[in-house]
């Protein structure tokens, strides 16, 4: 069942037919993953300001005010008790009751939460019991904290700060990898060992090599025809080959070249495995979706250029190319 | 379409409960042959197909299809979901077959996100 909680941003605007972002969806995403990694105790205010319940409620205004809080867990033999918030003194004001005890005015019946629990379990709390802050007890029934929406937003906020963070400085270095090392051509190159019929790995290499364009700062466009060739000619490797082979990928700052190479068995009639349809997959093999002899017109349309040379006996070359139109890689828009 | 709401609509059933199935999917695919949705698809699709092993969800990632569903009930194997997981990609089987799962769909607004290519 999904958790009853308040509606994130795609939620109020994506039903409107505005269409979301990529970018707009990962956030969205780690938002709510956050709100199930993030434990109450590491958001939770710590430093609490309790009162007891002989207190004035006069005088736990003046406490209210001196902290800019909007209420307190009242504490008696070191036990939580009730809670007093303004809403209290607010009634008791109305009928000119400040100088009634705590004990008179707070509310005992008590909603609370556990430390150890996710804060989408406090967000869900908030949203049924419709309170402002619930007290945090540990697993001996102890308040060891207070927690209220501020709390769960900054809580939110400085995980994401910290997530947002780390892979801005990731893309950053590694965008800025062809400014900063300098040479007269600089080449970054990827190698990936493919095993001969390892269906289950494939597709790693490839996808592996789609996230380090990305994070290169390739444009979104030229990284997905990038993986899908490169993903063709991983299968290809999977599928066909004799002993595997190896996958490289190199990344220049004009244009981006993926390789793959084996040796053997090697095809015969180049011309002939270039035809759309045609295939030697075995039926395993198309039984997995693949072999319907579309892998290499696949690579070619996504690619600027495509070369493939093969002895029989001694192995396949197939290279790929993508021309880069600007800079690309400096992890700016061109100008 | 959020992908919530085309779960209700086929009957799915969510296999991977750690996955967030509160996006928005703008256009839908169907196909069993691997190559045809590389060449074929546009980004931000949900995925219908027949197959279950783990190059569906590594050819979903290549080509950016935001979900999966498996039609007719299938049930992916361990390796599948594991990747799934990894990238991501919720994945949802329906006891519905290709053509009503597409028809249903359709008919709810989700567009085609085929592409005309040339074979």
């Amino acid at each position: 069942m999904c958790p009853t909680r308040t509606p994130t941003r795609q939620e109020t605007h994506g039903r409107q037919g505005r269409s979301i972002t990529d970018h707009d969806a990962n956030e969205i995403n780690r938002v709510e993953e956050l709100s199930y990694d993030l434990k109450i105790q590491e958001v939770m205010t710590v430093k609490l300001q309790t009162v007891s319940p002989e207190m004035p409620l006069s005088k736990v205004l003046e406490i209210l005010r001196i902290h800019r809080i909007s209420g307190v867990p009242v504490i008696e033999d070191g036990q939580l008790i009730g809670i007093l918030s303004l809403e209290d003194i607010v009634r008791a004001m109305e009928k000119d009751e400040l100088s009634a005890t705590v004990s008179q005015y707070m509310t005992q019946k008590l909603i609370t939460v556990s430390s150890h629990d996710s804060i989408v379990r406090a967000i869900q709390t908030f949203t049924e019991s419709r309170l402002g802050r619930l007290p945090v007890i540990d697993e001996n029934n102890k308040l060891v904290g207070m927690i209220t929406k501020g709390d769960i937003t900054r809580g939110i906020l400085t995980a994401l700060q910290k997530d947002y963070k780390e892979e801005e400085v990731r893309k950053y270095r590694a965008s800025h990898l062809f400014e900063d090392i300098i040479s007269d051509r600089t080449t970054l190159v990827l190698r990936y060992n493919i095993k001969a019929h390892d269906f289950t790995r494939g597709g790693n290499a490839s996808s592996h090599i789609k996230r380090a364009l990305l994070r290169l700062g390739a444009d979104p466009q030229i990284a997905r025809r990038c993986g899908i060739a490169v993903y063709e000619a991983e299968m290809n490797l999977i599928i066909h080959t004799t002993n595997g082979g190896i996958l490289k990928l190199e990344v220049e700052s004009h244009r981006i070249t993926m390789s793959t190479t084996d040796d053997g068995p090697g095809i015969a009639d180049i011309a002939q495995v270039l035809q759309p349809g045609y295939s030697t997959a075995t039926e395993q093999v198309r039984e997995m979706g693949f072999g319907a002899g579309m892998g290499l017109v696949n690579i070619k349309r996504c690619v600027d250029k495509m070369e493939i040379e093969s002895t029989v006996g001694k192995g396949t070359k197939l290279v790929m190319r993508i021309h880069i139109p600007t800079e690309n890689f400096n992890g700016r828009k061109d100008g | 379409m959020n992908l919530r709401e085309i779960i209700k609509l086929t009957n799915g059933v969510l296999l991977t409960p750690d996955v967030e199935t509160n996006i928005q999917i703008s256009g839908g695919y169907g196909a069993d042959l691997m190559s045809d949705v590389l060449a074929a698809s546009q980004p931000g699709a949900i995925l219908l197909t027949g197959l279950t092993n783990p190059q569906v969800v590594r050819t979903a990632e290549m080509a950016e299809f935001r979900a999966i569903i498996f039609v007719r009930g299938k049930q992916p194997q361990a390796e599948t979901l594991l990747i799934a997981a990894q990238e991501n990609i919720p994945l949802i089987t329906s006891p519905l077959g290709m053509f009503e799962l597409s028809g249903r769909l359709h008919q709810a607004g989700l567009p085609s996100f085929e592409s005309n290519v040339p074979n």
